[in-house]
């Protein structure tokens, strides 16, 4: 077990520092790195200040490792439009966008799975049709129209739910949380959904598909033949098997969904640094934009770590192979 | 003796033989055995034709200056304007005729999806024959940066393309091939492995042809159903992708009004009801991605040699 | 328990598949008893619906198949017409079930304790602590070495053997009346299928259960039952004692069955084989479903034979059986 996250972790760190090579050479090759790091509109004495910090003076091997340095420092620049540390306004913005995504990724497994276990029982039935009709659609179904629709709807014309913001917030060991209010819980509502309904499609049709598979096998059958509870056949015995599969894409589309809650902060405009990337591009405050693709390279790492780690835990055949290996 | 052929009629063999088909009259048997997927591939055709057509077709030409007037901005559905024209899904903000700027919309949204898609799928054959065809550590490096690549959403890369490169037609469809690129790659290339291995390459290599024959030539045809499959899912992906990012303005510019556009320009007059100006251009975004899905759905279950009986 | 009376009979069982394509009569008009301590061999080629048979006792045909008539009397009482929960309580408990494939059967994700105990909680008013004893002491009667560390192993850590010991081990674990073996030792190398032949007969014997054994090969129920039914197309051809049935088939498809075992023959001697292959359950010739391949057939068997006593304590399906010359 130690030896399989060890080598994840090794692999980990591999990625991080390939992207991290990526975004410099995206910042420093392809674009203009003084434009890229330098408000347009600062003088002379403040372009030496930053290329004198940044090293721009020096070959571009050091530079890459000052600028490695400088990200271990979390100095990735000052943002022109706020003034501050750019990764302090990431940083900052995290907790409303981890909590959407959190909240998405609740309703896509609480309504995907049993939704899909259901279809995959009964897949004659007319419940499960409209479920995968309706999976099809999740699937097509552009994720900023359904939000403007949803707005359309549900705050305009029915008037039942608030259209923007995060709403009333608690702060909990220093994080700023909405769930716990009704009023953020109400603001929550919409995006979340919004965000979540490509993840319920896919977990529809993953369980759907699972089950479906599973229940053809023999030791579904043989379960059955001990004579042990229908219920217990499905929650046990083919919810475990099919949640491996599952739990793997579900863990992997949680990049998925802070990747796309850019979208559905534009929409909602939830304050997260979905928003913030969007608004820095338009602002073309760079800092921002590069000190945010960091993050989201190191968030999509630790991502896949964990998930690979769970897979680990839940399916004991990769333990093993790995043992062996 | 009887017997025997007895049983032999019986069998699937009859079958066979009663069905002289070529191989593309029985996938289009195949295909049209569904009913929604052929609707599907009809609305599709309509779809592609009024996009090609779009400049005859429109009542009016939404980008004439001389035509267009604020007088009738935001006209609901079916009111007629100021030259007599009935706006049948009404007006957008500058007072365009949304049905005719839809006809444009879908012609560029399209236009987009399948320029960057022929593009990636270019890309991606040459990178994934490649890889499985030298194999070793060709293969490894290529599938390493394959497989990153993949374990970062499509939006995202885009995103960040743009917010580097800045709008425009080109730079979305250099965003858009980038974004897609790594799943031909890894499609062709899956697919190519198994035909690596089968007799006919050996041959090939034995009459010592060039590299680039056997590959293109000998091994890419075997590999295009799956290829056909990923493309058709892929297009729509990317048709939905372009309408995202110009929706969140980082794709394409005002002066090329896809339907993501037109969906955003109507985002500010939500709040005052009048809904038919995001609302249309969602309608026909959403009819042309899930047509494009349905059929690619289909054209997955009769290619996928899994399920073929 | 009832006193009197097989453990099991089955009177005119049939069980339909309702496909897109047509009905496949995968078991149709099947009877036969097995007595307490008894075991009853049901042979037939792959197809013929022996495993339906089986699966039909239990309950367990998944839709588009359905039993639509005749009677399964388990101690007197009719399983038909039991309800779902009736029939749930027997599962694993008064009738328990081996299945053909071990690497199938055992559910790959969870502990083989977890499935055992289960087996025995979902029957008897136990605590999980006697359910887990239980457990190790059933382990231990199939001759599964050091039963308490196999018991937190999962499936893929043992063998096909082990695994179809261990699902014997269930089967066993709550002391049924009766347990159906469907092709057990069939995927297992020939030494494992001795002793796994080996260990179910011992058990039966200890326990007095009644046991049905589903197979192809007829070398297998040689050592083992009292009594076979030979199947064809999903239909009983032959029944009766089983060293009457070997010594002198009468049946031209068990005949045709017991020639075409090599062992039969002396070394050399040409192998008699049965010609062509099983028809399609979809598409069964009128008449006798034997008669495509039979050498004694004629016109009289586009009729359907009935099952008849061809000599005493033997009941055939066959208007040209071999009761006169040589066996």
């Amino acid at each position: 077990m130690s030896v399989f996250v060890i080598r994840r972790l090794l692999q980990s760190a591999l990625v991080v520092l390939v992207m991290s090579l990526l975004v410099f050479v995206g910042v420093n090759v392809v674009g203009d790195p003084v434009e890229m790091l330098v408000n347009p509109e600062a003088d002379q004495a403040e372009i030496a200040r930053v290329v004198q910090s940044f090293g721009l003076d020096r070959p571009l091997y050091e530079q890459y490792g000052l600028f490695l340095l400088n990200a271990f420092k979390g100095n990735l620049g000052l943002s022109f439009v706020y003034g501050e540390p750019a990764l302090k306004l990431i940083v900052q913005r995290i907790p409303a966008t981890l909590e959407l995504a959190l909240a998405a990724l609740l309703m896509a497994i609480m309504l995907g799975i049993p939704l899909g276990v259901f279809a995959g029982l009964r897949p004659d039935s007319k419940v499960s049709k409209t479920i995968m009709a309706g999976s099809i659609l999740g699937f097509s179904l552009p994720t900023f129209w359904v939000g403007i629709m949803m707005i359309m709807v549900f705050a305009v014309m029915l008037g039942w739910l608030p259209s923007t913001g995060r709403g009333a917030t608690v702060n909990v060991l220093g994080i700023d949380v909405s769930f716990l209010t009704w009023d953020g819980l109400a603001h929550l509502l919409m995006p979340a959904l919004n965000l979540a309904l490509f993840k319920i499609s896919l977990v529809i049709r993953l369980s759907r598909a699972g089950t479906r598979e599973t229940v053809l096998q023999d030791y579904i059958k043989f379960a059955r033949a001990k004579g042990i509870s229908n219920a217990r056949v499905v929650l046990v015995h083919l919810l475990k098997n099919i949640l491996i599969p599952v739990v793997t894409v579900i863990g992997l589309e949680f990049g998925g969904l802070i990747a796309f809650s850019v979208v559905t902060e534009t929409v909602f405009a939830w304050p997260g640094m979905g928003k913030l990337i969007i608004d820095s591009i338009h602002s073309l405050d760079r800092p921002v934009v590069v000190a945010y693709l960091m993050i989201i390279v190191l968030v999509f790492v630790i991502i896949n770590l964990v998930v690979d780690i769970l897979y680990s835990i839940l399916d004991p055949r990769v333990r093993l192979r790995d043992v062996k290996a | 003796m009887a017997t025997v052929q007895q049983q032999l009629a019986d069998f699937p063999v009859a079958e066979a033989g009663g069905r002289a088909q070529t191989p593309f009259q029985r996938f289009r048997a195949d295909f049209f055995a569904s009913r929604l997927a052929t609707v599907s591939l009809y609305v599709l055709v309509a779809i592609i034709l009024i996009a090609v057509f779009a400049p005859v077709i429109s009542p009016t030409d939404p980008y004439n200056l001389a035509t267009v007037t604020v007088l009738d901005a935001r006209l609901p559905p079916g009111v007629k304007g100021s030259d007599g024209i009935t706006f049948w899904l009404g007006s957008d903000g500058a007072g365009r005729d949304l049905l005719s700027a839809i006809f444009y919309g879908l012609r560029i949204s399209l236009g987009v999806g399948v320029i960057s898609g022929l593009v990636a799928v270019c890309i991606g054959c040459v990178v994934g024959l490649t890889a499985a065809y030298f194999g070793g550590r060709t293969d490894s490096v290529i599938m390493r940066i394959v497989d990153i690549q993949l374990s970062f959403p499509a939006i995202l890369v885009a995103l960040v393309l743009l917010a580097i490169l800045g709008k425009g037609v080109d730079k979305i469809i250099i965003a858009l091939v980038v974004a897609q690129w790594a799943y031909y790659a890894r499609t062709v290339r899956a697919s190519a492995l198994v035909e690596r291995n089968k007799e006919y390459v050996e041959a090939a290599k034995c009459l010592a042809l060039g590299h680039r024959r056997i590959l293109f030539r000998h091994i890419l045809p075997n590999c295009l159903p799956p290829l056909i499959v990923v493309a058709t899912l892929q297009t729509a992906h990317a048709i939905s992708l372009e309408a995202t990012l110009s929706f969140l303005g980082v794709g394409l510019p005002i002066t090329e009004p896809s339907l993501g556009l037109l969906i955003a320009n109507g985002f500010e007059y939500m709040l005052s009801e009048k809904y038919w100006i995001s609302f249309f251009p969602g309608v026909a975004l959403l009819v042309a991605i899930v047509s494009i899905n349905l059929v690619g759905d289909q054209l997955r279950d009769i290619l996928n040699p899994r399920l073929q009986r | 328990m009832a006193g009197t009376g097989p453990t099991l009979r089955v009177e005119g069982l049939r069980t339909h598949f309702f496909t897109n394509d047509g009905i496949v009569k995968a078991v149709d008009d099947v009877s036969f008893a097995v007595d307490r301590g008894q075991t009853l061999g049901l042979v037939g080629e792959s197809g013929c619906g022996k495993t339906v048979t089986g699966f039909s006792v239990l309950g367990l045909v998944d839709p588009p198949g359905r039993v639509t008539d005749g009677r399964i009397l388990f101690n007197g009482e009719d399983l038909l017409t039991a309800g779902e929960e009736r029939l749930r309580s027997l599962r694993g408990n008064r009738i328990a079930m081996i299945f053909q494939d071990p690497m199938m059967t055992l559910n790959p994700v969870l502990r083989i304790e977890t499935q055992m105990v289960e087996t025995v909680l979902a029957h008897q008013d136990v605590d999980r602590d006697t359910a887990r004893q239980m457990a190790r002491d059933a382990m231990g009667k199939v001759g599964i070495p050091s039963p308490d560390e196999r018991l937190h192993a999962y499936p893929h850590q043992f063998s096909g053997g082990m695994r179809q010991r261990v699902a014997i081990a269930i089967a066993f674990i709550n002391k049924p009346d009766l347990i159906i073996a469907d092709e057990p030792t069939t995927a297992l190398d020939v030494t494992i299928q001795g002793q796994i032949l080996f260990e179910a007969q011992k058990l039966c014997r200890e326990t007095g259960t009644a046991l049905i054994w589903i197979t192809h090969d007829l070398a297998v129920v040689a050592g083992l039952a009292n009594h076979i039914c030979v199947m064809y197309a999903g239909r009983i051809v032959e029944e009766g004692r089983l060293d009457d049935v070997l010594d002198w088939p009468i049946h031209p498809y068990t005949r045709g069955l017991l020639n075409s075992v090599p062992s039969q023959k002396k070394s050399g001697e040409r192998l008699e084989q049965i010609p062509g292959m099983t028809p399609s359950p979809l598409n069964l010739p009128p008449g006798c479903a034997f008669k495509t391949r039979c050498p004694r057939a004629d016109h009289v068997c586009d009729a359907e034979p009935e099952l008849r006593e061809a000599v005493p304590g033997r009941r055939i399906r066959c208007f040209h059986p071999h009761t006169q010359g040589t066996p």
